[in-house]
């Protein structure tokens, strides 16, 4: 026996898998890099938005269209996916199609049946998905942060789904014991008579090339995920199991800040005590974000996550009355400087070496930043329950306390509150006049 | 007529040694602006109608620090919040209803971290409670009738998900309420949250107020109902902008009840 084929192909598995693996490595590490965020509250109410979220697309069917076609390449991409088990199983031991010797050839024909009938309709709508965003155009693909490698990966996604599905059909079709057993070949039988001219010697090497290319695709299209949006497919569930659970309005208080503020509210707090032990250890507290570094795991898992769908910013109140800021493009900046202290880190054994740039200004500027109106828009059309928000919030602290780079309107105004109370020049001892006016 | 307001404060019921039912957090629009204050007295007459035992601190209240925690200044915030929660505790205050959806957001949201624990309301929801208790009753009067449209205020929306006792209540006045194609949890920002009231905008091709204001016209609405001061003025500024003033009025939810029986 000729046991090449089987070494090939667990040659190719365990390179596929591996490089995989070492992505999902640096993916965890770069994640890694934020502050840390408690994230244990709550589990049972976490769960149950994984699977409504995640697991039960509610978000996305919030628009209609989108959502439903999108429904169908995730249900049909999860479910003919349990045809690769049957194909990698085929590939290490050398047997063909595994299936019928362990189900039923009733079962058997109906699940490649339907797998057949789903990949059809993945077809379908993937070609409807290319129309939306290369015919149509719809507004939201062409937005500025959406040309080069972000267009390009959007398409590109498209095309290896519409190779995938039409090689499974195509080894379906050029399988001629499998045409022969007439069950499960709904679809492949339409397709197995252009291939009737040829000779058996011939549609059994295209049928094996289908399979092998087939399966090659779906290990290249796994490594490829890293680099795309198509992250979310993974992603996705961690990112709504640790979404925010509170009141969208309600921001975070800065601990550091709670402290330094009792302190000095506090009469009875000597302002020139010496630190308490161990104190001094401890690094000075930089407020808000300048860098990934200063965001929390939590917001650099959901720039990975980003599905660069547009949503948020086709939303956006700022962004539809055409200021710079782009809640979309704030999770893309947050996830390629994400990207380049990665590889900076890499490059240097594993320690970061200044490279002179950071998240703001580099990448996100302060007029994307003040255009905000923390409205929520944003967090709430987003469908896999990225906070756009928060991350602005987190560089305006970091302008307001560490450069004190507010426009100069907001500064009167924060004077204004710190003088009279109010965000006006008003006295406070004037605040209940109205009630005689 | 403003004779007749009963407008008690915290200080006078601690000094006959009372408590009141709800303290009315009445924030630096309601307190300051013009066009809020209005409001504020609307919002007035009803609990007096009502004869809701309700208190405000007057002097003592200060900027619940909303416009600065938005606009990245976590010190000040907390600064103010401490000093509010400090005053509010001191009388013990348990149930606080407010006008302003960014005063009722940050109490009820972000106060309690720092020590004040409180049953917030927004106005909208306390008259809602006040009308299913039976101790106010709403009539159409004058409304009956008018094609109202609501602007859901992003804070009180999305942030807090209270979306319909401001609906409930113009239901009340026998009034058709209408919606804006982007309404409710979809509903789009008047353009002066987070900290946007107090500067000019970024630059742009429109105003967000007049995007705003644009979607309502759309609909042609014979008053834009509002359920915030900064909204209010964000959408008046817009009609006006769009010289519509004389056919569409921009009101408070309290407002159009208040009006509806002659207070
Ligand atoms: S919260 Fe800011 S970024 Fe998000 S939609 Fe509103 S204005 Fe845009
Ligand atoms: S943040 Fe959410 S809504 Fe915005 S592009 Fe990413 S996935 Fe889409």
């Amino acid at each position: 026996m000729n046991y090449l084929p089987n070494i090939l192909f667990a040659t190719i598995l365990i390179l596929g898998i591996g490089f995989f693996a070492k992505n999902v490595k640096k993916l965890i590490r770069n994640i890694k890099l934020g502050h840390d965020k408690d994230v244990t509250d709550n589990k049972s109410q976490r769960w149950k938005n994984m699977a409504m979220i995640a697991l039960g697309q509610s978000k996305m069917v919030r628009r209609p269209i989108s959502g439903l076609l999108h429904v169908v390449v995730y249900v049909g991409f999860i479910i003919i996916n349990i045809e690769v088990l049957e194909i990698i199983i085929d590939g290490l031991f050398g047997t063909h199609r595994i299936g019928l010797k362990v189900l039923p050839q009733s079962v058997y024909g109906f699940l490649i049946g339907t797998f057949e009938v789903l990949a059809v309709l993945v077809l379908i709508t993937v070609i409807v998905f290319w129309m939306r965003r290369n015919v149509i155009k719809l507004a939201r693909f062409w937005k500025s942060e959406m040309t080069r490698w972000p267009k390009m990966d959007g398409n590109l996604i498209l095309y290896f789904e519409i190779v995938l599905m039409t090689l499974f059909l195509v080894m379906n079709a050029t399988d001629l014991d499998f045409q022969t057993m007439n069950s499960g070949n709904i679809i492949s039988q339409y397709i197995a008579p252009w291939f009737s001219g040829l000779s058996e010697g011939t549609i059994h090497i295209i049928e094996r090339g289908a399979w092998w290319i087939h399966i090659t695709g779906i290990l290249i299209f796994l490594n490829y995920l890293y680099f795309s949006k198509h992250l979310h497919i993974l992603l996705a569930f961690p990112n709504t199991y640790f979404g925010n659970l509170k009141p969208q309005g309600q921001f975070n208080n800065l601990e550091s800040v709670t402290k330094e503020v009792k302190m000095m509210m506090d009469p009875n707090s000597d302002p020139f005590a010496a630190p308490a032990e161990g104190a001094e250890d401890e690094v000075p507290a930089k407020f808000g974000a300048s860098d990934v570094q200063d965001l929390n795991w939590v917001q650099l898992l959901n720039a990975y996550t980003c599905t660069e769908c547009g949503r948020c910013t086709s939303e956006c109140p700022a962004n539809q009355t055409g200021k710079k800021l782009s809640p979309r493009k704030i999770m893309m900046d947050t996830r390629d400087r994400l990207e380049e202290v990665g590889k900076n880190i890499d490059a240097n054994n594993g320690e970061y070496k200044d490279d002179g740039k950071q998240l703001l200004d580099n990448y996100i500027t302060k007029e994307e930043l003040w255009a905000c109106t923390s409205c929520n828009a944003c967090v709430e059309a987003c469908p896999v329950s990225i906070d756009p928000l928060s991350i602005i919030i987190e560089m305006r602290r970091y302008l307001v306390m560490e450069q004190s780079a507010a426009p100069v309107e907001l500064n009167n105004m924060m004077t204004n509150i710190e003088n009279n109370g109010a965000p006006w020049p008003y006295n406070q001892m004037d605040r209940l006049n109205w009630k005689n006016e | 007529m403003s004779e007749l307001l009963k407008v008690p404060t915290m200080a006078e019921f601690m000094a006959q040694g009372k408590q009141p039912e709800v303290l009315f957090w009445v924030g630096c629009a309601g307190s300051f602006d013009d066009r809020a204050k209005k409001i504020t007295k609307a919002f007035v007459k009803l609990l007096n109608k009502a004869n809701v035992e309700f208190a405000v601190l007057g002097t003592e209240e200060s900027c619940t620090g909303d416009p600065a925690k938005r606009a990245g200044n976590e010190f000040l915030f907390q600064m103010q919040a401490v000093t509010n929660i400090e005053v509010l505790n001191a009388y013990e205050v348990k149930k606080i209803v407010t006008a302003c959806p960014h005063c009722f957001n940050t109490i009820k949201n972000e106060y309690p971290e720092l020590g004040g624990n409180y049953e917030v309301m927004h106005h909208t929801s306390f008259l809602k409670s006040l009308l299913d208790e039976g101790r106010l009753t709403i009539e159409g009067g004058k409304y009956k009738g008018k094609r109202i449209t609501f602007h859901d205020p992003c804070y009180l929306g999305r942030a807090n998900n209270v979306y319909e006792a401001p609906r409930e209540l113009i239901q009340k006045l026998e009034a058709e309420l209408i919606e804006m194609k982007n309404c409710k949890r979809n509903g789009l920002c008047c353009g002066a949250g987070g900290a946007q009231m107090f500067k000019d905008a970024e630059k742009g091709d429109k105003e967000v107020n007049i995007e705003r204001t644009e979607q309502a016209l759309d609909i042609k609405p014979e008053i834009i109902a509002a359920g915030c001061p900064f909204c209010n003025t964000m959408m008046t500024d817009g009609v006006k902008a769009k010289e519509k003033e004389s056919d569409v009025q921009v009101m408070d939810v309290a407002e159009l009840i208040a009006n509806a029986q002659d207070l």
